[in-house]
This record gives C-alpha cells, sequence and structure tokens, in this order.
C-alpha cells in the first residue's frame, strides 16, 4: 500500500521547469532512492512534500487520502519528516532544545527535563545523541543524527533524506544505514536522495531516476544495474574518469616544507607537513576528514596563515602570501567551501571575474559588455548550465562548481591547489571536475588533490599521501597503494611502520 | 560628600531606569532578528502618549496605559514593514523614528495648543521600601517603575532561556529557516516579540515624561534610543549585562549633572556629552567578542 502518492507535480522558478508532471509514490516500509544529476529536480520535488515548497500543478495523497499540504507544520501532522540537504538546526542552541522546537508543550522550558525526554527518545529509537551538547559543537555526523531523531520524535512515519551521506565518513555512513535498516523493519518508509550509485544499490528498494526536472522512471532494485541507473540518469552508459598515462617528472613547483597551522579552536591542525608537488603531476592527500585538509587546504590559498614552515612556488617564497599574491605566482584554488570562493548574490558574469577586475575595467569603470562576453566565452566552454545574468545562488552545486573552475583555470596556473573538488557533485559533473584536473596535469601544471573520497585519490593521483591529525603518515606512488595500507594509514599508522623496509620485498 | 554619593546613587538608577526599560524591549526585537530603530520615535511617542493620557484623564497610570498602547502599535507597523513586508529594516525603523517624532509634535500641538507656559503634570510618587535608614534608604527611594525595570531584568533573561516562548523567540532570530522547517510560525514570533517589544519601549518613553520631568518637551528623548542600541551591543545581546551598561550610562549621566553644578571650569556641553562618549568607548572595549543574533536584518520569506 503505498503511503505517500505524488501525482502530475509541476513546479517553476520563473522560466525553469524544476519539477515537470512528476509521478511518485513511496510503499509503506520500502527505503525508496530518488536519483538524479545537479539540479534534475530531487529537492525541489522533497521540498513540495514537506511544505517548504509550493507545487504549481499536481496533488498529493497520503495514506490514499489528498492531503493540502502548505507548510512543514501540515507536513509534520501528515507524519513526514525531513531532514534537508543544509541542515536546519539552530547552532547557537542545545540538542535538546532544537528538539523540543515546534512541538506541543508546557510554557515553561525545564532544562533538564527536557534533556531527559530526548534521552528517552534517542533510545527509544536507537538514535545516540547528545542532548546537553549546543549544536554547533557538533561534527557534521552528530548534527545529522539530530535532524533524523527530530523528525522521528515527532512520530513520522515517512523520513526524507536529501544527501544524508555526502557530508559523512563511512563510519557515520554505515550507522547511519543499520538505524535506517532497523527502522524499516518498525514500519518507517524512507526517501533517500544520493549521488552514490553503490550506496542507493547496497540500502535502497526501488529507485526513482529524475533528469532535467521530468521523471524518467522507478525500477526496483532487485531489476537494475548500477551501470543502468547511471545511464539513466545521465544518459550515457560509461563514466569514471582516470588518469591513464605514467607521469614524466619534470622539477617540483610547489614544495611545501614542515607546514603548522592552527585550527579554527586554536589547536595545531597542522604539525610539520611536507611535500612537494611536481609539474604534470597530482599529488592526492587522502584521510578521513577532519584531519587537518581543511586547513592545508586555505594555507595554501593564503587563506589562513601558517605558524610555521615554508611554502615554494616555482623556488619563489610564497610563505604567508595572500590570496592575491598567490594567484600572482601562478596558483590556483578550487576551495572546499564553495560559497567561499563565489559571491552568491552576484551574477555568474560578474563572479566569472571577480579575481582579475584590473583587466575588465578602465579608470576605474566596468566594461559591462567585455564582462558578458567573457562570461559567455566560459559558459559554452564548461558547459555551465546558466546564463551570464542568473544570480549564483540559483545554480545547483556543480554549474557552481563549474564556474570556480572557469574562473581559475583560464588562467593556466602553474599549481593547482583542488579541495574537495567533487563533494555532492552527481557523476556527470564528478566526471568533468575530475577531467578538468587531468587535463590540468597533462599540460604540465603542479595539481594537488585534497580529497576525502579514496576511490578519486586512486583512480587520479600519481603519488599519495595520507594525512592524520595533521602529519603525513607517508607518500607512495599510486601503484603501490592498496586500500588496505592507505586504509591502516588513514588511522595513524606510518608507512614505515606498516612496511618497515619497502626494499625488502624485492629482495 | 556623603549626600553626593548618595544623590549620585539615586540619580544612577533614576537615569538608567528608561534605558533598562528600552534596551530590555529593543532586546526582545533584536533577539526575533529585527533592529528596530523606530526605537528613538517610540520613545517619544511613548513619553508624548503618556504625558497626554495622564493630562486629558488625570491619571498618571492611564497615561502610562496609552503609552504601552502607543509602543505596541509602533511594534506592530515595524512587523507591518520588515515582517510582513520583508522591507529594509534599517529603512523601516528610521522611518518609523520620523513618524513619530512628527506625529508626536503636532498631536501634542492639537491637543495643548500653543501656551508660553508649558503644561505640566504632578509625577508619580517615589516609594521608599528603606524608609530613613542611612543610605539605603535614600538611595531606595525609587519610582514603581524603577523596581520594575530592575525586576524585568531576570524576568526577561527567564522568559528567552526558560518558556518555550522565548525559545522560538532565540530560534526565529538565529536561524529562521530551521524554526520554519520545524513547524514554527516565523511571522507570528517575530510579530509577538515586536509587540512586547514595543510595549517596553512606550512604557520607557512614559518613564521620562510621567516619572522624570511631568511634561512633554521636544528633547524629552534626547537620543536615548540610540544609547539603547549601543547597549544591546555592549550587552552582548545577553538581559543580564543590560543592567551594568544603562548603570555605567546613568552613573555618567548624573555626575556630569552634578559636575555642572558644582561650577567646574570646563565647558558644558563637553560635560553634557560626556555619558555619550563614554558609551562609545565602553562600546569600543565590550564589541569586541560580540555574538549577534545570526538572523538580525535578515527578512524571512518562503519560496
Ligand atoms: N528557489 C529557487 N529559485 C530558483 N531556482 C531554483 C530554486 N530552487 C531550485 N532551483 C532550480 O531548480 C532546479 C532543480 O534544483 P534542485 O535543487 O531540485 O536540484 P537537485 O536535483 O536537488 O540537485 P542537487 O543534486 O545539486 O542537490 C535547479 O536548476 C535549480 O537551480
Ligand atoms: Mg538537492
Amino acid at each position: 500500500m503505498p503511503v505517500i502518492q505524488m501525482q502530475g507535480i509541476v513546479k517553476r522558478f520563473a522560466s525553469l521547469t524544476a519539477n515537470n508532471h512528476i509521478n511518485f509514490d513511496l510503499e509503506q516500509g520500502e527505503i525508496h532512492a530518488l536519483l538524479g544529476e545537479n539540479g534534475a529536480g530531487k529537492t525541489t520535488l522533497m521540498r513540495i512534500l514537506y511544505g517548504l515548497y509550493h507545487a504549481d500543478e499536481g496533488q498529493i495523497l497520503v495514506n490514499n487520502h489528498p492531503v493540502t499540504i502548505r507548510s512543514p507544520h501540515d507536513a509534520i501532522q501528515n507524519g513526514i519528516g525531513m531532514v534537508t540537504q543544509h541542515f536546519t538546526l539552530v547552532p547557537t542552541l542545545t540538542v535538546a532544545e532544537n528538539l523540543t522546537l515546534g512541538q506541543a508543550g508546557s510554557f515553561i522550558l525545564n532544562p533538564l527535563e527536557i534533556q531527559r525526554q530526548v534521552e528517552k527518545d534517542s533510545q527509544r529509537l536507537g538514535i545516540p545523541v547528545k542532548p546537553a551538547a549546543l549544536v554547533r559543537h557538533l561534527s557534521v555526523g552528530e548534527q545529522q543524527r539530530v535532524e533524523v531523531l527530530k523528525a522521528l520524535s515527532r512520530n513520522a512515519r515517512v523520513l526524507i533524506l536529501d544527501e544524508p551521506t555526502a557530508v559523512l565518513v563511512p563510519q557515520e555512513v554505515e550507522i547511519l544505514f543499520d538505524a535506517l535498516q532497523r527502522l524499516r523493519q518498525e514500519g518507517l518508509s524512507v526517501i533517500f536522495i544520493s549521488h552514490k550509485l553503490p550506496e542507493v544499490m547496497t540500502i535502497c528498494d526501488r529507485i526513482t531516476v529524475l533528469r532535467d526536472g521530468a521523471l524518467v522512471g522507478t525500477v526496483a532494485k532487485s531489476a537494475t544495474t548500477a551501470t543502468e541507473l547511471a545511464r539513466m540518469m545521465v544518459g550515457r552508459e560509461n563514466f569514471g574518469v582516470a588518469r591513464q598515462s605514467e607521469r614524466q617528472p619534470a622539477g617540483p613547483l610547489l614544495q611545501v616544507e614542515a607546514l603548522q597551522a592552527q585550527g579554527s579552536k586554536g589547536l595545531p591542525a597542522l604539525r610539520g607537513v611536507g611535500f612537494m608537488v611536481e609539474a604534470g603531476e597530482i599529488l592526492g592527500i587522502a584521510g578521513v576528514s577532519g584531519n587537518g585538509q581543511t586547513e592545508l587546504g586555505r594555507v595554501l590559498a593564503g587563506m589562513l596563515r601558517p605558524s610555521g614552515g615554508h611554502i615554494r612556488v616555482d623556488d619563489k617564497n610564497l610563505t604567508g602570501a595572500g590570496p592575491a599574491e598567490l594567484a600572482q605566482a601562478g596558483v590556483g584554488c578550487i576551495l572546499e567551501d564553495r560559497h567561499a570562493s563565489l559571491v552568491d548574490d552576484m551574477t555568474v558574469a560578474e563572479n566569472l571575474v571577480l579575481d582579475q577586475l584590473d583587466g575588465f575595467s578602465r579608470g576605474g569603470m566596468l566594461n559591462r559588455a567585455r564582462i558578458l562576453e567573457n562570461a559567455r566565452k566560459w559558459i559554452a566552454e564548461y558547459q555551465i548550465k546558466a546564463s551570464p545574468n542568473d544570480p549564483i545562488r540559483q545554480l545547483s552545486g556543480g554549474n557552481m562548481q563549474k564556474v570556480i573552475l572557469a574562473r581559475n583555470l583560464s588562467r593556466t596556473p602553474k599549481v593547482v591547489i583542488a579541495a574537495q573538488p567533487t563533494r555532492g557533485l552527481d557523476v556527470g559533473a564528478t566526471d568533468y571536475v575530475r577531467s578538468k584536473l587531468l587535463e590540468q596535469r597533462a599540460r604540465g601544471a603542479a595539481v594537488l588533490l585534497i580529497s576525502e573520497d579514496l576511490d578519486e585519490i586512486m583512480a587520479l593521483a600519481d603519488r599519495i599521501a595520507v594525512i592524520y591529525e595533521g602529519s603525513l603518515m607517508g607518500i607512495l606512488p599510486a601503484q603501490a597503494a592498496t586500500v588496505e595500507t592507505l586504509g591502516l594509514m588513514m588511522t595513524g599508522k606510518t608507512l614505515e611502520s606498516i612496511r618497515p623496509t619497502p626494499e625488502a620485498d624485492h629482495a | 560628600m556623603e549626600p553626593f554619593i548618595i544623590g549620585l546613587l539615586a540619580a544612577t538608577l533614576r537615569v538608567a531606569t528608561p534605558l533598562i526599560l528600552g534596551t530590555l524591549g529593543e532586546l526582545f526585537s533584536e533577539r526575533a532578528g529585527i533592529l528596530n530603530l523606530g526605537i528613538e520615535g517610540t520613545l517619544f511617542v511613548g513619553a508624548f502618549a503618556g504625558f497626554a493620557g495622564a493630562a486629558l484623564t488625570g491619571s498618571l497610570w492611564l497615561g502610562l496605559l496609552a503609552a504601552i498602547l502607543f509602543g505596541m502599535i509602533s511594534g506592530l507597523l515595524m512587523a507591518l514593514l520588515t515582517v510582513r513586508l520583508g522591507v529594509n529594516q534599517h529603512v523601516s525603523g528610521l522611518g518609523l523614528t520620523l513618524f513619530w517624532t512628527g506625529f508626536s509634535l503636532f498631536a501634542f500641538r492639537l491637543v495643548f495648543g500653543e501656551s508660553k507656559v508649558p503644561p505640566s503634570i504632578e509625577t508619580f510618587q517615589t516609594v521608599s521600601p528603606f524608609g530613613n535608614l542611612p543610605w539605603l534608604g535614600p538611595i531606595s527611594s525609587q519610582h514603581i517603575l524603577t523596581y520594575f525595570a530592575l525586576a524585568l531584568i531576570p524576568l526577561t533573561w527567564w522568559i528567552l532561556y526558560r518558556t518555550r516562548f522565548g525559545l522560538n523567540i532565540r530560534a526565529v532570530g538565529e536561524n529562521p529557516e530551521a524554526a520554519d522547517a520545524a513547524g514554527l510560525n516565523v511571522y507570528a514570533i517575530r510579530t509577538q516579540a515586536l509587540l512586547i517589544g514595543g510595549a517596553l519601549m512606550g512604557m520607557a518613553g512614559a518613564f521620562l515624561s510621567l516619572a522624570q520631568l511631568g511634561a512633554f518637551t521636544y528633547g524629552i528623548v534626547a537620543g536615548r534610543g540610540w544609547v539603547c542600541i549601543a547597549l544591546i551591543i555592549f550587552a552582548n545581546w545577553e538581559a543580564s549585562r543590560v543592567l551594568w551598561g544603562a548603570l555605567l550610562f546613568g552613573g555618567v549621566a548624573s555626575l556630569q549633572l552634578r559636575l555642572q553644578t558644582l561650577g567646574l571650569k570646563l565647558p558644558y556641553e563637553l560635560l553634557l556629552s560626556l555619558p555619550y562618549i563614554v558609551t562609545i568607548l565602553a562600546l569600543t572595549l565590550a564589541g569586541r567578542n560580540v555574538s549577534a543574533p545570526a538572523s538580525l536584518l535578515k527578512a524571512y520569506r518562503r519560496e
């Protein structure tokens, strides 16, 4: 019996049709994946179901009864809960306060009492949280558990999860999946949005694919394969980009020595990191999130001042240089936080020239015509799905990343720093970004790829370093790297301790 | 020396009272995410409505009620502009201040006409809970409203941190999307916060005309609304710290009054500006680690 039926849903944003006559139904007790490229309309469809958007056409049935959902409040009344792509928690409130928010209850709030209540719900549903902690002190995984518990403690019978695993480390994904499996046994129905096909094939019962706002189809997991799903999503079969050739050593371009830096909490985040990247190679930095990758990226982008060590680009000392100086010296950065590289409220055209305004102005006046012309050129070249005058805010993640790539790579930098460049991107966009990085390598740039996605590192990098608690556990050539070795290094074993004398193998 | 200090302390509390009321009013608005720059005008219309109400009915309490009513109307107008229509908060607030200033002066002339001697009324009586005890007696001889203002500080803390209503206010001020997704009515909560804030601002204005001056003049508010805006930052948006800011300003303001009467060889304009200078100094020192509500100044719209 379907618990949710969405029929003929249409949603337009100005000229764009984000959902075009979509039919979607959810069976009682199933985990149903919603797949599609960036901008396919998945989030839009779910926001309609949760009352955050209003559909222009179509109707929604809950347990075979038509309902009107005008706000999240209505959705909650109908037993629908949602964990949004960007969390909706109040960071300055405690976990317990966040959970009690919007619930009926006594006028007077006793902090201890609501914490006890949360503790009870947490145990009953098997989702561990820290009731008294402030949300802003929690890790992403912990915040997500709070979100899930928030939905479930309101007796949701339908749970919508919008890309819940995009920000989680593997262990956290496992915890989440265990909880979902168990809750399904108890009759919960789940809608699960993800870009990761292996995950979808592991946990879901049925899969619905959207493309460009239209429904491609719904299939049972048992009747499909990852390849077929990919084809449904992007309209082509083969995907996956990998390094084809071996590197030709051509001298170091980026040299980093004994780099130290403080993290946001004032604790040391980098404790003497050293490596070099040669022209025409990709050095991958692997590691579990939160081991200093963010700080490394920020230091190399000139946004965080190192507290020790040296950075040299093409033998020029650039320790402590700011972003402008680094750009001048030929460093292009793809930052981890896309929103820190772009001004959300400015247009695509403006964002494309932000860091090179001198070239587009005369006597302090911007040359609008040339800025637009420049934008048209890069939009065409990078296949950005947007027009020059669209504000960045309206773009999907993949298209935002393309704007950043276009801006940085158009200046043919000698050194490219790419931090988590494909996080949250769909297969198509991921492939695109990866192929661009390989293109940079082929033209002789030194590429530093900081990524938590081990598959990505193994597919692209010539050499792989693993970072753990702010130190490198070793650097090894990609041919010599196995998932086991890297996995051990990611948990803090140095390369030497795993393979005391690599030469001994050959002896 | 003793009477000087006693007089100074008593005056400090008196001068601090409207600042405490006004700042707590602003606190309710800002914690809900609305910067209410209409405060200066709301104090003014509160002072006027209080005076007019008292003069026309002969009851100071009815005057106070009128001031509260006008304060709430002001809060409601602010809500209409910034919450319902999503108009820029700076513009709406400054506009309201201009509007209430003009309105009050016009209405004052309409009701009382133009006379050489400005009309005046008997002010509120003070109460002296400690009778004639040395020190405590004269210092504690204050208006009821002063005691109310002092009691309001812990009460405001309690409402914000120990009631569901306060939790809702903090949530819509920090992250309205989250509050909305949790099923709260962001518009209603922000409107309620502005209503409470307006009521307190009206009361603050009425204190000036009904307890301090017994009259209504053009310069009765003299920038106290702007001082409240500064005090909020000084207090780091916490009710408990509002007291210290208000006492500091009140203390310096009373001190300069006394210094003027001592006949110091200082230009009195300099003395007059002293409290404001101290406010700015205190702000630069205290304003470093400020944590404003994250969604202050942001209108909320669901798509
Ligand atoms: N509030 C909005 N205003 C204008 N356009 C919007 C708005 N929200 C979404 N869109 C557009 O609608 C389309 C669908 O967006 P949606 O967020 O549903 O995609 P998605 O499938 O969730 O993508 P992703 O995988 O990147 O999260 C996109 O082109 C997006 O730019
Ligand atoms: Mg989405």
